[in-house]
């Protein structure tokens, strides 16, 4: 009987250190969960399209030179 | 507009990996934790400049047949605006570098291989620009780009992965190989790819318009 208990002993210390060892790896999860991330989605998205918009105009502007040539 | 959605696909998908990039769903790996979102807005750096060095590539080997100048001045352009991206990925890499693995430089294949390949480059802008005779130029500057294309191949394809190199996804590093990269972040990374080779392509094609336009202006 004694042995069964040691044996139990050993299976229960393995399995416990079996689940500590899942490494908890650190993420940005607040910054998700309270939504601030989305402030700073729109703020990239809005200097982003700023830029394309004038990318956009000057390439046009460069056309219409080409066609006064 | 016409003749202008390619720029505009261009613009929209890396818009899309901008905002997807932040947003989507990740892998939880140690060391890089979040940085792993650096896949999206670093890597396309260097998948872009190879793009163009290979359009450069292009250009060269048709102007050495051509014996067009035009040909040639697209060449040099598309190898400008690669070495540019390139600035930009290694710059951003050297910010990673410095949290992730402790130091801005370190000796990685990868970032020693980069850097002799920029440094091939520059020496093509030099010798290009220090030909003055048009057909001379064609000549050297094409097969020397030939020559710059192969080492870059060299330098950024093969030696680094002939040996370990800390980057992810490759030796034993945690990241991001074709087994591992899952498929939330794959639509990402590869919108992000095609969007930056796009607009690397739109930023050669003004480049090479203003010079023809300032030649023009310089001839009247």
């Amino acid at each position: 009987m004694n042995k069964y208990k040691l044996a139990l002993f050993f299976i229960l210390i393995a399995l416990s250190n079996a689940s500590a060892q899942i490494p908890e790896v650190e993420m940005a999860d607040a910054l998700r969960e309270n939504g601030k991330i989305y402030v700073v989605v729109v703020i990239i998205a809005i200097v982003f399209i700023g830029l394309a918009g004038y990318l956009i105009n000057l390439d046009r502007k460069i056309s219409k030179l080409e066609k006064k040539d | 507009m016409k003749g202008m959605w390619w720029k505009l696909l261009g613009l929209l998908l890396v818009l899309f990996s901008l905002v997807y990039g932040m947003l989507g769903p990740v892998q939880r790996l140690p060391i890089l934790n979040e940085t792993i979102r650096v896949l999206y807005y670093h890597v396309p750096m260097w998948f872009s400049m190879v793009a163009l060095m290979l359009t450069s590539l292009i250009y060269s080997l048709k102007a050495l047949n051509t014996n067009k100048l035009s040909d040639d001045l697209y060449a040099f352009e598309a190898a400008r605006t690669g070495f540019f991206l390139a600035s930009i990925g290694l710059a951003t890499g050297m910010v990673w570098a410095r949290f992730t693995w402790g130091a801005f430089w370190v000796n990685d294949p990868k970032l020693n291989g980069t850097a002799v390949t920029m440094l091939i480059y520059l020496a093509y802008f030099v010798l290009r620009n220090s030909v003055e005779d048009p057909f001379k130029k064609i000549r050297l500057a094409g097969v020397y780009n030939i020559f710059a294309f192969v080492m870059m191949i060299v330098f950024i394809g093969i030696l680094p992965r002939l040996t370990d190199s800390l980057h992810p996804g490759n030796g034993g590093n945690p990241g991001f190989n074709k087994y591992d990269l899952n498929s939330d972040m794959r639509p990402v990374f590869y919108s992000a790819v095609v969007g930056w080779i796009l607009i690397g392509l739109w930023i050669t094609n003004l480049r090479v318009r203003y010079k023809n336009l300032k030649e023009k202006h310089e001839q009247v």
